[in-house]
């Protein structure tokens, strides 16, 4: 289905645009790599050289140390020989790009990961309009539609309040990049005081940095004791939470932001006290709007539920969609657990 | 519904008992009588049929998301739960309702003599009318599958401490052929029952199973020893010419057992036994699996009877001449059930436990190990000056159970799991080798951890071969220790057998996988240890 001279191609070590010799957000070591934004998934380690949106640069710098790394304004075009690439905000995480890519008229968008709904940290999402358009379908089914952000932060502050009352600490489980940062953000800081575990510390400290504004946060350290914790949220790693590092809390509800808290069996095989349904990934009506404002005739549909999201587009909405294979992850509950745990 | 649908919400948040149980009491607290009998109906298996089939909801909830049925179908698969995915597939509800849980039930029941678009318009109006939780409850009401964490035994705690009645009072309050609406709550759950002092049991007393050998036990003539049965260990009273049988799990099952309904007559008042309710023919124990095509039933067929009647194996005696006997030790509650059983003509409905006669540990062994030979789980232990205590205790009694059959297999399909676990591989095929292909014998669905189960699902998505519906078929790469209980033969499958309760008992990563066990292993074991044969 995929078209002979496809001006980006899936290749073994990520997508890869033949004219200008660059692949974005490869999986592979290659020489030129395009950067959407900097979860493990797609910003990966020993490319010669990154390109990557302004905003998204510090986390990507603090993840992967001394790399050759060039930035870019959103919007704005860089021309690698003859191929026009520019990044448009995917509303995913603080600086999280769509790739624009354009070659003797013909446009495509690599998307990355990306959400609608705007949620008042990240670049709103921008439709950028595109002959074939490369989407992720991390919830790409109709059990998946999110409620406004404003009604789970409400679940959760009661939540949190609710705890307080009844002396226990507010554990809530989040990835350390994006997700934390997005509840901080979300959540009223008037409640009590918030604690976080190293890993979310160090990125929100990167983030603070480049201007990101966030309610005060305590890094928990050995020299807190048990009392310290009284009424406070603490943010911790998935990982976290399932570890020796709970034991410093006398007496603790755990609770879980992810998307995949949508579904009973999955809160429930999570162990977790409580699960909030909150995802910085585009839900079943979100993916079918953006895919529509983007006005593409031709849809590649990567990690997640691809092949009933592909004939979904091909059988009901008339596209030219099809399956395509990469190395994303989208929204794991265990992923960034290994790396993270090197930071506590 | 609303204050169901909360009540719903806040028992599924918690898996701490204390907690559901006070959620409950509360919802008792409040609700109106009408309600609170519903949901002592629901919670005790009472609840009201299936109006609407499965496949019409499917399709009239796809419809009304605007989805095709194939996807709506796919969604199901993932979600686990058919109540769940259409609560989460459906668009959003136009109005709200206030009205109680038994408005909606009724509303549920007449839809049973309905025309099917008349069906369709009055589910599809119920669920415009409903949020989330109030359809998956709706749902769930429809489809006659509730389950909500809560066992009878837990509602009839919460029972007790809303209307401060003993729960075994009320325990034997809600038995019987009640329906809510040809009873009232103040005649069924407040009005004292003459009959309910006479029916009240014992505790179970449960044993702890023995890991190591009995050596350290102390001297072979201090203990019995019998056969553990595989059936339901269960307690048959017989107080002022009146029989109660009680399952084990402290309901009463006495209608479900009419075979020892002439035990009203033939024992004497003031009687209590412990046994085991086992299915038996012939002269032998039939297998768990007859029994337990008869427990569900609500009623007990003439075909059923045939095909699996029950007898009681009496292990120990609880009550004599009205007296409560439990203090005294072991050797005379055992001597006194011998006494009654070969002075009282039971017409087999009564079978006294035989004990395995031993002089040394040593010997037992190998009586463990041929359980299998007897229909027999292993063995039970009990010492000779024991009481008969309440709930699972150390000591005194053990049981030792026979060691399962193992078989080292590959896996060769993955299916997801359902409910908790809708979205990791759990459910497997796996297979032996006949020469160089492989064969598959048996499915085997818990056994592993839930971070194996991660393990193995992420290679699952990695490694598949080819895709059948929910099914997928994978590399074979793994070998796994399947752990089983029997083994027979088998018509249906390929491979010739058939397994009783197999399971995986541990990921042998360190096994290569032409080192799996082979076809000739499995019809060997077939061999040896048949059932039935």
């Amino acid at each position: 289905m995929q078209l002979p001279m496809a001006l980006l191609e899936f290749t073994n070590k990520g997508i890869y645009c033949p004219p200008a010799d660059v692949y974005i957000d490869p999986w592979r070591p290659v020489d030129r790599a395009l950067i959407t934004h900097g979860h493990a998934d797609h910003s990966r380690w020993g490319h010669q050289h990154y390109l990557c949106s302004a905003t998204a640069a510090p986390v990507i710098r603090y993840r992967l140390g001394h790399i050759n790394l060039s930035t870019v304004q959103f919007g704005e075009t860089t021309t690698i020989n003859g191929v026009r690439f520019s990044f448009h905000p995917a509303g995913h995480i603080v600086g999280s790009a769509q790739i624009r890519v354009e070659h003797k008229g013909e446009i495509w968008v690599a998307s990355g990961d990306y959400k609608v709904a705007p949620d008042g940290l990240s670049e709103p999402f921008e439709p950028v309009r595109c002959h074939t358009f490369i989407t992720e379908s991390t919830f790409g089914l109709p059990v998946y539609r999110w409620k406004p952000q404003q009604t789970v932060f409400e679940e959760i502050n009661d939540w949190w309040r609710q705890n307080q009352a009844q002396g226990k600490v507010s554990v809530l489980a989040a990835y350390a990049l994006g997700k934390a940062q997005r509840l901080l953000h979300g959540i009223d800081d008037s409640i009590g005081p918030i604690f976080t575990h190293g890993a979310i510390e160090k990125t929100t400290q990167v983030m603070r940095k480049q201007g990101v504004k966030l309610p005060d946060t305590q890094r928990i350290t050995q020299q807190y004791k048990p009392d310290d914790f009284e009424g406070a949220l603490v943010l911790a790693t998935p990982s976290a939470t399932g570890s020796n590092w709970m034991r410093r809390f006398r007496s603790a509800s755990v609770g879980i932001a992810s998307g995949w808290m949508a579904l009973r069996g999955t809160r429930r095989r999570r162990a977790a006290d409580r699960g909030f349904v909150l995802s910085d990934h585009a839900d079943w009506n979100e993916l079918n709007e953006a895919i529509k404002a983007t006005g593409a005739e031709r849809v590649a549909v990567t990690h997640g539920y691809t092949n009933l999201f592909a004939r979904w587009l091909r059988d009901e909405c008339g596209l030219d969609a099809w399956e395509a294979d990469t190395e994303y992850e989208g929204e794991s509950l265990d992923k960034e657990d290994a790396e993270n745990d090197n930071d506590a | 519904m609303k204050a169901f649908a909360n009540l719903y919400t806040r028992l599924d948040q918690t898996t701490k008992t204390n907690t559901k149980v006070a959620e409950l009491a509360r919802f008792f607290d409040q609700a109106n009588d009408q309600d609170r009998l519903w949901t002592v109906a629901i919670l005790s298996h009472r609840r009201p049929r299936r109006t609407v089939n499965t496949t019409l909801l499917r399709h009239w909830a796809a419809e009304l998301a605007g989805i095709p049925l194939w996807l709506f179908e796919e969604s199901y698969h993932v979600v686990g739960d058919l109540s769940e995915a259409i609560a989460l597939t459906l668009p959003k509800a136009l109005s709200s309702n206030d009205k109680g849980l038994t408005y909606w039930i009724e509303y549920i029941k007449a839809l049973d003599k309905l025309e099917e678009a008349e069906k369709k318009q009055r589910v599809t109006d119920a669920w415009m009318q409903m949020d989330y939780t109030e359809r998956l409850v709706f749902n769930k009401f429809i489809m006659g599958g509730f389950r909500i964490g809560v066992s009878q035994k837990l509602m009839v705690r919460a029972l007790a401490k809303s209307t401060g009645i003993d729960e075994n009072t009320l325990a034997h309050r809600i038995m019987g052929n009640w329906t809510p609406d040809k009873t009232t709550f103040e005649d069924l759950i407040l009005t004292k029952d003459p009959l309910e002092d006479v029916s009240k049991p014992y505790p179970f007393y449960l044993a702890y199973a023995l890991e190591e050998g009995p050596e350290d036990l102390g001297a072979p003539s201090e203990w019995f020893v019998e056969r553990k049965w595989d059936g339901i260990r269960g307690q048959l009273i017989v107080r002022k010419g009146e029989l109660f049988v009680w399952s084990r799990g402290e309901e009463l099952v006495t209608d479900k057992f009419p075979e020892y309904h002439p035990l009203a007559e033939i024992l004497p008042d003031g009687t209590v036994i412990d046994g085991e309710i086992l299915p038996y023919q012939d002269g032998q124990p039939l297998t768990f699996n007859d029994l337990q095509t008869r427990i569900g039933r609500k009623n007990i067929t003439k075909k059923i009877l045939e095909k699996a009647p029950v007898v009681l194996v009496a292990y120990d005696l609880l009550e004599w001449e009205g007296e409560d006997i439990r203090e005294r030790p072991m050797k005379e509650r055992r001597a006194l059930l011998e006494q009654l059983l070969d002075q009282t003509e039971t017409h087999g409905i009564v079978l006294l436990s035989e004990r395995v006669a031993f002089s040394d540990w040593q010997e037992l062994e190998p009586e463990r190990q041929n359980a299998r030979q007897h229909h027999s789980e292993g063995l039970m232990l009990k010492h000779k000056n024991s009481p008969y205590r309440a709930g699972r205790k150390k000591g005194d009694w053990w049981k030792w159970k026979v060691d399962p059959l193992t078989i080292d297999a590959v896996m060769i399909y993955a299916q997801r799991g359902h409910g908790r676990r809708a979205n990791l591989y759990t459910d497997f095929t796996f297979a032996v080798w006949d020469g160089k292909t492989l064969v598959p014998f048996t499915k085997a669905y818990s056994g592993l951890t839930d971070k194996e189960f991660r393990e193995i699902t992420a290679w699952v998505r990695r490694n598949t071969i080819d895709r059948f519906g929910p099914v997928r078929s994978v590399e074979p790469a793994h070998v796994f220790e399947i752990a089983f209980e029997g083994i027979r033969k088998s018509t249906r499958h390929k491979s010739g057998v058939a397994l009783r309760f197999p399971r995986i008992s541990r990921w042998r990563k360190d096994k290569p996988l032409r080192e799996a066990n082979t076809l000739e292993d499995l019809h060997q074991l077939l061999t040896l240890y048949e059932e039935g044969a």
